[in-house]
């Protein structure tokens, strides 16, 4: 062993700069359509207009001081944090469900990740030039142009990511006031901190992490082996037919169709290395599935332009299951869903589902607890009469005030006394307490150990609930 | 492309070679996990900068942060970032967000706050918190008091008057209940007599004949219990005296046995040793007015007032 070597070993791997080819097809198709879509969404949805009585006219309000989110007709309040609850179970389940059939297509198409890269990658290519171009710029000393293209492709990063950031903050306030306030210096400081932090991880991790965010601090990429199964459609290269007997080779003379290339040994593989130019990840798929994968299919139109172009069939890169691979006649791929956890999965998935449109669509206008207050359980009163006292609380959920009465049931009619409120007007998304007391001779409190009180917001007796609660008296034991 | 092969295919070791040819390989760390490292040493200096840190002589570096708060006596004091000072200035802001709360009861009538329900629910969460914090140790967090020390202050019956004013001026200025011992100013037999009287009054099992002479004794002259209790026995709210005909007991714990032989005998005691212990402390000085103002509402709510 030489002496010394520590100093020749780097103690930290450097990020080897990946210098993406743009490429033509169905999937980058997809991915860009994929992108439009949720850029449109995530920038737009914050100016929607909602006219609304008690808030700004926004349609995607996440109101944290009034402690509700307005998602345009919707109003949610803290209580309905089940919907939340269900939505991540969703999420989660979808991820799983999906993952299990074509693999990680929640990875390549639909990350914010990967949608930010791919986005900073336009930008990159726009202005550097594609990727030759781009080699040579990196290679070249910090002259005029160097300093240039790579001082405005970081420009529009960061503008980029700012906008990406003050979207954001958008959602949790009125969004032109937001943007009027934030440029004359009067937002609040959470504003300024959140659209700083922001701006900061969105530039580096979508301008200088990239793909080591996938690969070092997302867990889900290494945990994708339990979620594969052999049937799970995944991008693979189909080596039988890439390497053949005698390995890839270029398309030199003599071996430049099917024919010559069966009969020298050769595999359909051109060895062009277009596969992983294009590789956001910066792999090479001929090493065969891998964690690093995001599986964006970019390889796969890669290769099936270099496929046409030679007069061969396409496929050679495809979505393909590691089953119909290995056996000795592959059939044409297809989504296998017939297998105990995929259909476990989307069973689990409807009834959440179902559940959730549910829970939303049934939602009563309004919230109420009627508390017994059991300190003391009941009160003996000089004529010996008993008092039990009663705490209502009622959330008024519908958009306008809202005025509600309480009755009693099981009890004669004057026993219940609601001191000077006999009705309670409750603002939108606001609370109200109404102190009910209920008063009964010994014998008739004796008999009586449940009643109802009947809650009826006004004009609307179709919505009038009744919240059954006990009647303590001396000597009644539960 | 090829250098990028090269380095993750070829396994670098370390270079050290132990036993001959126990080797380790080198898996160097990605070089942006040392930035982060750094980052983190940038923050902790901002950190130190901004908040308490590094002990120093007898103190601490208290850094640039500080909190400014008045405390309880009214001065105004500055103190480097910690946790009891934030409590205060805590403290300070939900003062300043009731204040016009109370400011606005100042000026409001018994009348005007009853039928207010915005007041009504500010007194419902205000009043809990006051009463909590003051009254509950002795008439218990419900306001149920406890018989034969603290009155109960959820049912109908009020000792000095159960209007606004009245229980306004009871929690301002305090109350002492007093009934002097008659152990040594009757003979037993005449305490018991009495003792029947005052039950059968509130219609308890009793001996007609021994109530009978309690009764005369209840309107004589040398018990004179009618000079406090009234000649109908229904008590005096002006002076805080009991009224002895209802279903109410403060001080002869009569609902605490089953027998009415207990429950005279529960009457029997208290004509026997007298009271002195129904004492109430002032609590102007010790609550602002407003604070009182919102107790008394409270109060009144709890049993339903006059």
């Amino acid at each position: 062993m030489q002496t010394g070597l520590e100093e020749q070993l780097g103690l930290y791997q450097k990020r080897i700069p990946i210098f993406t080819r743009s490429v033509k097809g169905r999937f980058r198709r997809f991915k860009t359509t994929v992108l439009a879509l949720a850029y449109a969404i995530y920038f737009l949805a914050p100016w929607l207009p909602w006219s609304r009585l008690d808030a700004p006219a926004q349609a995607v309000l996440f109101d944290l001081p009034g402690r509700r989110f307005l998602i345009f007709g919707l109003t949610v309040y803290p209580q309905d944090v089940i919907w939340l609850a269900l939505l991540l179970f969703i999420a989660a389940i979808l991820l799983f469900f999906v993952t299990g059939l074509v693999g990680r297509a929640f990875c390549g198409y639909f990350c914010f990740q990967t949608l930010w890269t791919d986005f900073f990658i336009w930008i990159e290519h726009t202005i550097q030039g594609e990727r030759p171009a781009r080699v040579r710029l990196y290679r070249q000393p910090w002259d005029r142009e160097k300093v240039l293209k790579v001082g405005g492709t970081h420009a529009l990063w960061l503008l980029a990511s700012f906008w990406t950031g003050m979207t954001f903050v958008a959602y949790f306030t009125y969004a032109p006031q937001l943007v009027l306030d934030f440029f004359s210096g009067q937002a609040n400081a959470a504003a300024y901190i959140t659209v700083s932090i922001l701006t900061v991880s969105t530039y580096a991790a979508a301008g200088l992490m990239r793909e080591q965010i996938c690969t070092y601090v997302c867990p889900y990429g290494r945990f994708q082996s339990v979620m594969y199964e052999p049937e799970t459609l995944a991008v693979h290269y189909d080596a039988k037919r890439g390497e053949a007997a005698h390995g890839r080779a270029s398309a030199r003379a003599g071996q430049r169709t099917l024919a010559e290339r069966r009969e020298k040994g050769f595999g359909d593989c051109v060895d062009c290395g277009l596969c992983v130019q294009v590789c956001p990840a910066g792999i090479d798929i001929r090493d065969g599935l891998q964690y690093k994968c995001i599986s964006c299919g970019l390889c796969i139109d890669a290769c099936n332009t270099i496929m046409d172009s030679f007069g061969f069939p396409r496929g050679l890169i495809r979505y393909d299951s590691e089953r119909n691979l290995a056996s000795p006649e592959p059939a044409a791929p297809k989504i296998e869903w017939k297998r105990l956890k995929t259909i476990g999965y989307g069973v689990a998935l409807i009834l959440m589902s179902a559940y959730l449109v549910y829970s939303i669509g049934s939602r009563g206008s309004y919230d109420r607890t009627v508390n017994q207050i059991r300190q003391p359980l009941y009160v003996v009163l000089s004529n010996g009469d008993i008092r039990n006292r009663y705490q209502i609380h009622i959330t008024n959920k519908a958009a306008q005030d809202q005025t509600y009465v309480i009755s009693a049931n099981g009890v004669p009619a004057g026993a219940l006394d609601l001191g000077n409120f006999r009705q309670i007007t409750v603002k939108p998304g606001h609370s109200g307490l109404v102190q009910a007391s209920v008063r009964l001779p010994p014998a008739l409190a004796a008999r009586t150990q449940h009643f109802e009180l009947v809650i009826t917001p006004l004009g609307k007796p179709a919505e009038a609930r009744s919240e059954t609660v006990r009647f303590d008296a001396p000597g009644i034991r539960p | 492309m090829s250098e990028q092969k090269l380095q993750s295919q070829t396994v670098q070791t370390t270079g050290h070679a132990w036993d001959g040819d126990l080797q380790e390989y080198n898996n160097p760390l990605p070089v942006w996990w040392v930035y982060t490292f750094y980052v983190t040493v940038a923050f902790a200096l901002v950190y130190w900068t901004i908040y308490p840190s590094w002990p120093f002589g007898k103190g601490w570096i208290g850094g640039v942060s500080n909190i400014t708060y008045v405390n309880s006596e009214g001065e105004t004091k500055t103190h480097s970032w910690n946790t009891r000072a934030l409590l205060m200035e805590d403290l300070n802001k939900a003062a300043a967000a009731q204040k016009p709360y109370f400011d606005k009861i100042a000026g409001m009538s018994y009348a005007e706050i009853a039928k207010d329900p915005d007041m009504n629910g500010f007194i419902l969460s205000s009043g809990k918190a006051l009463f909590a914090d003051n009254c509950a140790p002795c008439h218990q967090a419900g306001g149920q008091g406890k018989i034969g020390f603290f009155p109960n202050l959820t049912d109908d019956d009020w000792l000095y008057g159960g209007t606004f004013d009245k229980i306004n001026e009871t929690i301002t200025g305090g109350r002492h209940g007093y009934m002097p011992a008659f152990g040594e100013v009757l003979t037993g037999e005449q305490i018991d007599d009495l003792a029947n009287y005052v039950a059968s009054l509130s219609g308890i099992g009793h001996d007609a004949a021994k109530a009978a002479a309690g009764n005369t004794l209840f309107h004589g002259e040398t018990a004179a219990c009618y000079y406090c209790h009234g000649a109908d026995a229904k008590g005096r709210q002006v002076i805080g005296s009991a009224n002895l005909t209802d279903n109410i007991w403060l001080w002869a714990n009569v609902p605490g046995t089953d027998s009415a032989a207990g429950k005279v005998a529960a009457i029997r005691g208290v004509i026997t040793g007298g009271l002195n212990k129904g004492v109430m402390p002032t609590w102007a000085g010790r609550l602002s007015p407003e604070q009182i103002k919102v107790l008394t509402v409270y109060v009144h709510e709890l049993g339903g007032g006059q």
